[in-house]
């Protein structure tokens, strides 16, 4: 049997020195990791739980941004008034990620550390290439099944698909991600998977997120989260948009715009292409059509995931026709 | 065993405890307390863990199996291997055909598809046997596989002439026809999905096997593990009393349950397996994959001269699933010319099984959505086309129907969903970026039939027992059961216990096939009405009783108390007759078997299904009918598809309880959406491996994906059929679902997808 301790942290220095030792992994909500442990993916020799550590849950909006702790839930983030309002696209991609049990119980901090759902990935005993979680291994979904692997970002080590939602929606407002004093950029925080795949996040051994940082922008005001996806709920996007948009004063010309894409590349994918070739114009369907297909530039396809590259600047546009319905 | 406390629903159930009446399931309390005790969950004092090892190829020879490391692990009591095992005897099939003289090992040394068991390890704890069985090595000599029916390797496969339905002249009516519709329709591998994993408890005392598994079939199951392990069919007790779904795939002892009962006699201790969730994909068999081509020859009005249709279905390397695909192609529509053939084509999979209307699913989208393109062909409404080429007889048995209310189902199911306002043309609906269809496809199950059994008690204190080793998966055994025997003997429902799950009762065959509940509740009439005989006879000739002088012929009993048809004599309660006559209780046993029956008779019925009659027996031909009318809304620049609106009408015969055949129905439409749009095993055709073995991968509905689902009833009571006159419920309703939802979509987008389920990519 495999044998592992268990440490409940007394402190937050307390949870990085444990965390630190080799073989150690964090424990929050524990949705990720309790399910990667079953599947024989986390093999972790120590768990350090911090779900009992103090302070690190708030929630706080001001004139700046807001700030959400590590150990705020999902389900409590979502359904956060100010959040809704000053951030509908992060709320709307919480509560269109997992499942309300999931959200009751997954923390903002895990939900940013959420692993990917390749198959390949999840199935060490039928399939042990996997560059992400055995180096130089192979990979194992280049050639098979890869109908939900991604099409952006990928490289020939992996292929798997970013799957979560939330950090979509910060991508796109240049959320920030707090791992104690040390400040990342939510884009920089997610690594391409390049020639190391096993590494995923800029995150030092040692450190941990405690909070998620949310600038405030007119854009994030005027947001939304389009989820496109097979199941109606309880399920990953096939493609999804994260979109904010703020006008000049006539309402129609584009002074700001924020796109990123879920459910397509290898990590929240921010569609800056998109956002510069509409910044200045007149908000137009034709011309956001255009300018969304700039969303895949480059995407590269495994065949049977080839309708991503046809589906995300299609999501991209409806979402931001729609923010722009609402003027 | 199990005991309830019956409850009624709701007041709108008004309290209705006869048949017919809409009280809510009786085992619903314990389902939702958690009070019920499921199969696995026994506290067996030393119970050992098994889990299983499985093969990691697909096709090939175990070469070896390092045990070595296994076997030293902490907990560890045994490793199995095909070289360690025990050995048992091979078993009879559910025909009851004579085995093959040859052992059986249920843990393989050739491998013929990828998760095939191929050892285990017991251990104290089930951690301990889930660390131990990682530790197993098993090294392989692999050989090509063929994965699935696109296989180049696959070939034609092999003719199943019982499959061959043939009159008139098929192909020269086709091929004179002035309208010819000819396409390939193709459905996945499909699985049951249930939501307590498979799983059993094996428990030996001396040469006596008890078995705690979740079961669709105690009798069957109890004859197989009794031939494996060469011991009497008496010395084995099935024990399940509540089966968290079951959809084909619980009737029939499997290997995993060979492998448990054999560690529990090595051992000598009880032993635990239950399977993973990746392991229910490969640990028996779903629906099969299947082909089918139909060709329709009609004239101008629609008006079908010909149908010719050739199918195929995947079945495994060494054992044999025929999925009959011209099932409903055979007998929907009236045609002068016919021709169906079927093939079966090996490949490496675990061999397919039982899933929800075996045959008559995919046989439905096959010609339910070719019908629906010679609608579009000819210009006719698709609805108004069905009517055209409706069956007034069976076409194929060239009987009459015991009962087809199928043109009132259409008419009930269009009136209530609007069929009217369609307009005809693909792309004609619209609302914003959502294209609307409307689609129509007929469905039907035919009648099985079989012999039941059962016993009923009438206890001192008034209160009535049903005792029968038939099974509840959810479809209300346990609540019919009480209303049927209620209102026989004349008691409310409240003082009815019925006890089911146990092969010590009075034996059951399959609850499968939709005719579990047309065969019981004839059994439990039979016994319930010859337990009242008793009574009556006790309270009118017995000297002691305040009946007996009053020299009655009858008495009536109702609603638990006895009294004379003109209310001119005593009024007692049953338990102060059977006080007055000094009896405890009186037991009447019931069948439906021919009076002549044999004990041979009687055991190849109930563990067998060779006994079943065939629903064209005698001078009717007997089945189940329905017609669905769903919308569906397709996102035209996603191509996500919804449905937005289902309205079904039904024809079961009679219900036996409305509310729990609504809610069967609405889970076979359920069930159907999931098919049509959701559900397909997906293989990784390098390693003819299912990847998406999961319930986050393998796609079932959500509640999210469900709209308000109307049910209508328009069946009448079918004495052809069963003793109370109801036909088939629980298979039914998914027949058509998906063939529906495939017409609404076409309607909606002007695409035509032939291959389920129907996702995005598909559309946009």
């Amino acid at each position: 049997m495999r044998d592992f301790s268990y440490l409940r942290a007394g402190s937050l220095d307390a949870a990085r020195q444990a965390a630190a030792l080799p073989g150690a992994m964090l424990l929050a909500g524990g949705t990720t990791l309790i399910d990667l442990a079953k599947c024989g993916v986390a093999e972790p020799d120590s768990l350090v739980d911090i779900t009992h550590l103090k302070g690190l849950d708030k929630i706080a909006v001001s004139a700046s941004g807001a700030t959400i702790g590590a150990l705020a839930k999902m389900g409590h983030v979502a359904d956060h008034a100010d959040i809704k309002r000053h951030f509908p696209a992060v709320s709307e991609a919480l509560w269109q990620a997992a499942s309300a049990q999931i959200r009751n119980m997954a923390t903002i901090g895990g939900n940013l550390m959420q692993r990917t759902r390749c198959p390949y990935f999840r199935d060490p005993a039928n399939f042990p290439a996997c560059n992400k979680r055995e180096p130089g291994s192979g990979c194992s979904a280049i050639g098979g099944v890869t109908r939900g692997h991604a099409v952006l970002g990928t490289s020939e080590a992996c292929i798997a698909m970013y799957p979560g939602d939330l950090a979509t929606a910060l991508v796109a407002f240049d959320a920030i991600v707090h791992l104690g004093e040390r400040r990342v950029s939510v884009d920089d925080f997610f690594l391409l998977p390049g020639a190391t795949p096993d590494r995923e996040h800029a995150i030092d051994p040692g450190e941990m997120i405690t909070a998620i940082e949310i600038p405030n922008s007119a854009a994030a005001r005027r947001s939304t989260y389009l989820k496109i996806r097979d199941r109606q709920s309880y399920e990953f996007a096939a493609a999804s948009a994260a979109v904010g948009i703020e006008f000049e004063a006539d309402g129609r010309t584009i002074r700001d715009l924020r796109v990123a894409l879920g459910g397509v590349a290898t990590k929240p994918w921010r569609a800056r292409a998109v956002e510069q070739a509409l910044k200045g114009k007149v908000l137009e369907p034709d011309a956001v059509r255009a300018a969304s297909l700039l969303a895949v530039e480059g995407a590269v396809d495994n065949g049977a995931n080839h309708y991503k590259i046809e589906l995300a600047p299609r999501v991209v546009a409806r979402a931001i026709l729609k923010m722009g319905e609402t003027a | 065993m199990t005991v309830h406390n019956m409850r009624h629903g709701d007041a709108s159930d008004g309290g209705a405890d006869a048949v017919g009446g809409r009280l809510s399931r009786v085992d619903g309390p314990a389902k939702i307390t958690g009070s019920a005790k499921y199969a696995v969950e026994q506290q067996l004092e030393g119970l050992a863990y098994a889990v299983l090892v499985e093969s990691t190829i697909a096709s090939g020879k175990v070469r070896s199996i390092d045990t070595a490391e296994a076997e030293a692990a902490p907990g560890v009591l045994k490793v199995l291997t095909p070289d360690t095992i025990i050995s048992l005897r091979t078993a009879s099939d559910w025909f009851g055909t004579p085995p093959p003289d040859k052992p059986y090992c249920p843990l393989a040394r050739d491998i013929t598809f990828s998760g095939q068991h191929v050892a285990a390890v017991v251990a104290e704890t089930f951690e301990q046997a889930v660390a131990a069985a990682a530790l197993v090595k098993v090294s392989y000599d692999e050989t090509p596989s063929i994965v699935d029916l696109s296989d180049a390797k696959a070939g034609d496969g092999i003719p199943i002439d019982a499959m061959t339905k043939k009159w008139g002249d098929a192909q020269a009516a086709f091929a004179s026809a002035p309208v010819r519709i000819c396409a390939a329709y193709n459905t996945p591998r499909e699985y049951q999905a249930p939501m307590e994993p498979h799983g059993l408890i094996a428990q030996w005392e001396g040469d006596k096997l008890t078995v705690w598994e979740p079961s669709q079939w105690l009798d069957g199951m109890a004859r197989t593990y009794a031939e494996w392990f060469g011991v009497p069919f008496e010395n084995v007790r099935l024990v399940s009393p509540y089966i968290g779904g079951g959809f084909g795939s619980k009737a029939l002892a499997l290997s995993h349950g060979a492998v448990a009962a054999s560690a529990a006699k090595m051992l000598g201790r009880p032993v635990r397996l239950v399977m993973t969730r990746p392991q229910t994909f490969t640990g028996y068999g779903g629906r099969a994959a299947t082909r089918q081509t139909v060709t329709i020859g009609a004239d101008r009005q629609g008006k079908i001269q010909s149908i010719v249709h050739r199918g195929i279905n995947e079945t495994s390397m060494d054992g044999m699933w025929v999925e009959p695909l011209g099932s409903v192609t055979s007998i929907m529509y009236a045609t002068p010319n016919f021709s169906s053939k079927q093939n079966v084509v090996r490949v490496n999979s675990v061999v397919p099984g039982a899933m929800r209307a075996p045959g008559e699913n995919p046989s439905a989208f096959g010609i339910e959505s070719a019908i629906d393109e010679l609608a579009y062909e000819v210009g006719i409404d698709p609805l108004e086309i069905r009517l055209r080429n409706y069956a007034e007889q069976d076409p194929h048995a060239r009987k009459a129907w015991s009962t087809r209310q199928l043109r009132e189902a259409f008419a009930a199911g269009s009136e209530r969903f609007g069929w009217e306002r369609r307009t005809p043309q693909p792309r004609s609906m619209r609302d914003g970026n959502q294209l609307i269809g409307w689609g129509v496809a007929a469905g039907t199950y035919p009648v099985r039939r079989a012999y039941g059994e059962a016993i009923v008690r009438i206890l001192a204190d008034g209160s009535v027992e049903v005792e029968s080793s038939s099974i509840d998966m959810g479809q209300g055994t346990y609540t019919i059961l009480a209303q049927t025997a209620a209102e026989t003997v004349g008691v409310p429902a409240d003082n009815v216990v019925v006890k089911l799950g146990d092969s010590r009762f009075p034996r059951a065959g399959v609850a499968g096939g939709s005719r579990l509940a047309g065969v019981m509740t004839g059994a439990v009439y039979k016994a319930a009405t010859s337990a009242l005989d008793q009574l009556v006879g006790l309270a009118i000739s017995d000297p002691r009783s305040p009946f007996h002088a009053l020299q009655a012929n009858t008495l009536v009993v109702a609603n638990g108390r006895i009294s004379s048809p003109r209310g001119d004599g005593p009024d007692l309660s049953i338990a102060e007759l059977l006080g007055s006559v000094g009896r405890d209780h009186i037991e009447a046993t019931g069948d439906t078997m021919p009076a002549n029956s044999t004990a041979q008779d009687r055991y190849k019925n109930y563990t067998t299904i060779a006994m079943a009659l065939p629903h064209t027996e005698g001078d009717y031909s007997r089945h189940s009918w329905c017609a669905h009318f769903i919308e569906v809304r397709v996102d035209e620049d996603f191509g996500t598809v919804r449905v937005s609106r289902v309205v079904s009408a039904l024809d079961s015969g009679r219900l036996y309880n409305p509310k729990l055949a609504e809610s069967q129905w609405k889970g076979g439409i359920i069930m159907g959406i999931g098919q049509a749009l959701l559900e397909e095993g997906i293989v990784d055709r390098r390693h003819g491996r299912i990847v998406n073995n999961n319930l986050a991968d393998y796609l079932v509905p959500t509640n999210a994906d469900i709209p308000d689902i109307e049910v209508i009833s328009v069946g009448i009571p079918d004495l052809h059929s069963s003793v109370l006159g109801g036909k088939g419920v629980g298979e039914l309703a998914i027949v058509g679902v998906a063939p529906a939802i495939a017409n609404a979509v076409f309607h909606a987008t002007g695409k035509r997808v032939r291959d389920l389920p129907i996702t995005l990519e598909k559309l946009i």
